[in-house]
């Protein structure tokens, strides 16, 4: 046994390697980009397995869910938006089963720290049906992400890990154990992952079947810690994940604990809940996330004779990260004594462009160009440049989801709206840019997309990307976009008027022209010169 | 024994440095430790912090909880205020006195230097001059360790031992000056 100092992210992901883990993929996404970041450092130090920074996370889904048909353990990690974007496959991939081990890691990022939302990866887990996992600590993400793969292969079905921002960056040491070679190839049966409906309504039926099984199965794992306070019959507490760790130190100077139940896999261990909601009165949910529990031990009704407190209750904020003072707060405990603050009024520090990125330039240029165009819209997508929605550029005025810049443009275009311009990162448009520009082309759509080629996914770190620079232009040419009307630019303020020019004449032109901003990231540069 | 610590600084000062040597110095020490810090978004030029915990027993929250720091370990002034509630009343502030103006509306910096000194207890290093000293303007970050490493309950022998691990590859020159840094933001900071 030894023990090295792990983010959570990386603890999963060794937990994995070390249960024989053959495959991995992954699309970048904070906070789960440092899972396949080790595993990419790992696999080339030691030539043991596949690591793969995939095209998008539907994709890396369905590489891994190959890798896991041929019956080799598989791993496929992504933040929780992009479990979106491979719900089709992982929906789909409870009715297949896995063959060989099949772990899905998802990571949420409850107060949006670095995302559009704060879904929570459990209703997947529900939505699925399948068998889920939720550590609080860094030992735990080794040891369930070991187990998963058993899990995995004991059901026959994928096993998901949920994660949380707060988990996924947080270092501490874990202690590890031997590794576990890993699978011979051993082929999935094509009864089974042939979804006919014949075959997917009998996989389905096995699917249901197998429920109660995973149920007791989370009843019976060390994992979910059910203590019942023998004089005291009036609190009860069920934390899952980071939460108990709030629990736990909000208590940890006081003689004794009240009944709690630590939740740690899905679906909900429903044995021990009742267990713990029969020996008290009030009960109080802590979960970092939506109410998932409480929703569903609150019920329409709720518990005849008996109190839930939680997020529904408004015992705890609705939305946002949970924080060791929230869950004090929840429990009735006064805040610790502490300075007060300065009283300075302090201005914040938002992150910004670095300075001399590509992006600014091409910002500049765009504003310039659109200077006295009323009712224009930038569609922007997400990325380091939908910091362009920041003064002093105020450059877009929309960013949703990964590729949605040259969809909604098109439609805003379809209905009237000129000019329509989207402005898409270089990752981002090989993720899911390329589908929306094939269907844009073929109708000839009146906008301008701007791709800005500065090859790497910045935003998370500077991951490789697919589409850059000559590979880019031809997969452009060959989507159908008139040779014309693909532009490229430089964007660097030498050729700030030439490039507006440009972006002027695309717009003016009212059919489909795509501009390609090609500069690298200063940051990579940087990074390659070191 | 334990020692609760909120790093602070701007994204690319080298906050997440410090928290590199002091987690493997208080591995090597035995304690144990929970470092949750901030990736993605506030790195380009934001405001950067890490909550560090170190402890001979168990730790249950990777956060800190207001009120239960120790120590602010800071790289520039107008973020170590920014952490102020989560300092016990006893707790210390260790930082630059060093600006990092890339905002606008950056308060004056006599006015953030006078809030500082109002904690009860506060060093405050000009870590430019020191680390420019030392060899490197770049070392700021170390001084600022330098600084805190007397207030530390972790070795000082480990916490320099790491400092080679992290340097040593990088020549003789950039091991010396940041050394140099450490001995320098230390000797600041008992004589302040
Ligand atoms: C579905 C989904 N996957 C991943 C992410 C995380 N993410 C945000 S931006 C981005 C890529 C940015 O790369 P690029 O488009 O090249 O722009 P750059 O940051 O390099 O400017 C990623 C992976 C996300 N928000 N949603
Ligand atoms: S990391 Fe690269 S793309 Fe992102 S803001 Fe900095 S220079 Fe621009």
């Amino acid at each position: 046994m030894s023990r090295q100092i792990l983010l959570g992210d990386e603890a999963v992901a060794l937990g994995a390697v070390h249960a024989g883990l053959s495959a991995a993929y992954s699309y970048p996404g904070t906070p789960a980009s440092e899972i396949l970041e080790y595993l990419v450092r790992l696999a080339a130090e030691t030539q043991a397995f596949t690591a793969v920074w995939s095209v998008n996370e539907k994709v890396a889904y369905e590489e891994a869910l190959g890798a896991s048909f041929a019956g080799k353990r598989a791993l496929v990690s992504f933040k929780h938006v992009g479990l979106n974007v491979a719900a089709d496959p992982f929906m789909n991939s409870a009715i297949t089963g896995a063959n060989g081990g099949f772990l899905v890691v998802s990571a949420d990022d409850p107060g949006m720290h670095s995302s559009q939302n704060e879904q929570d990866s459990r209703y997947y887990v529900q939505f699925a049906q399948i068998f889920g996992y939720e550590p609080s600590d860094h030992q735990e993400a080794y040891d369930m992400a070991r187990e998963a793969f058993d899990v995995s292969e004991r059901f026959g079905l994928p096993v998901l890990m949920r994660l949380v921002t707060r988990l996924s960056h947080s270092r501490s040491p874990v202690a590890t154990r031997e590794p576990r070679p890993q699978n011979e190839l051993n082929k999935g049966l094509a009864k089974d992952w042939i979804l006919l409906p014949v075959n997917a309504r009998r996989r389905f039926g096995q699917l249901l079947d197998r429920q109660a099984e995973m149920v007791r199965f989370g009843e019976a794992s060390r994992f979910n810690v059910l203590r019942l306070a023998e004089g005291d019959r009036k609190l009860g507490v069920i934390a899952s994940g980071v939460a108990y760790n709030y629990f736990r130190e909000a208590l940890a100077g006081e003689p004794g604990l009240p009944s709690f139940l630590k939740v740690s896999t899905y679906p909900l261990p429903e044995g021990l809940i009742r267990e713990l909601v029969g020996h008290v009165e009030t009960v109080l949910v802590l979960e970092d996330g939506y109410p998932f529990i409480e929703r569903q031990i609150q019920g329409l009704f709720g518990i005849p004779g008996k109190t839930v407190l939680g997020k529904l209750s408004g015992a705890l904020p609705a939305s946002g990260e949970l924080s060791p003072d929230i869950v004090r707060r929840a429990l009735g405990r006064p805040p610790l004594p502490a300075l007060a603050p300065s009283g300075l009024p302090l201005a914040g520090r938002p992150p910004q462009l670095c300075v001399g990125c590509s992006h600014a330039d091409t910002f500049k240029a765009l504003n310039k160009a659109l200077e006295g165009a009323s009712g224009s819209n930038v569609f922007s997508d997400i990325g380091c440049y939908t910091l362009g929605a920041l003064p002093p550029y105020n450059a877009i005025h929309s960013c949703v989801c990964m590729g949605a810049s040259i969809g909604m443009a098109r439609g805003a275009s379809d209905v009237g709206l000129h000019p329509a311009v989207s402005v898409i990162g270089d990752s981002t448009f090989a993720h899911s840019g390329i589908t929306p520009l094939l269907g844009a082309a073929q109708a000839d759509t009146d906008m301008t997309v701007i791709i800005l080629d500065n090859a790497t996914t910045a935003m998370t770190g500077g991951q490789p990307t697919y589409g850059s620079g000559e590979r880019l232009l031809r997969l452009v040419e060959g989507l159908g976009v008139p040779k014309e009307h693909l532009r490229t630019i430089e964007p660097l303020p030498k050729n700030h008027d030439k490039n507006v020019q440009i972006i002027k004449d695309e717009i003016g032109h009212r059919g489909l022209s795509v501009i390609v901003a090609v500069r690298e990231c200063v940051q990579e540069q940087r990074k390659k010169r070191s | 024994m334990k020692q609760d610590i909120i790093l602070a600084g701007v994204g690319g000062q080298g906050i997440l440095s410090i928290a590199y040597v002091i987690d493997n110095a208080a591995l090597a020490d035995g304690l144990f430790f929970k470092q949750a810090e901030v990736h993605g978004m506030a790195q380009r030029g934001g405001a950067v912090q890490s909550h560090m915990r170190l402890s001979d027993g168990t730790i249950w929250s990777d956060l800190i909880p207001k009120g239960e720091a120790d120590m602010i370990l800071s790289v520039e002034p107008l973020e170590a205020l920014r952490y102020l509630d989560y300092l016990r009343p006893d707790g210390i502030v260790v930082t630059s006195s060093t600006p990092f103006r890339n905002i606008p509306d950056y308060p004056e910096i006599d006015k953030v230097l006078e809030a500082l000194h109002k904690a009860p207890r506060s060093v405050v290093v000009d870590s430019e001059k020191l680390a420019k000293e030392a060899g490197t303007v770049k070392a700021q970050n170390v001084v600022l360790l330098g600084a805190a490493s007397s207030f530390l309950i972790i070795k000082e022998a480990s916490l320099l031992g790491t400092i080679e691990t992290l340097f040593g590859g990088r020549g003789p020159a950039v091991l010396e000056s940041n050394l140099k840094a450490f001995a320098l933001g230390k000797k600041a900071a008992l004589g302040s």
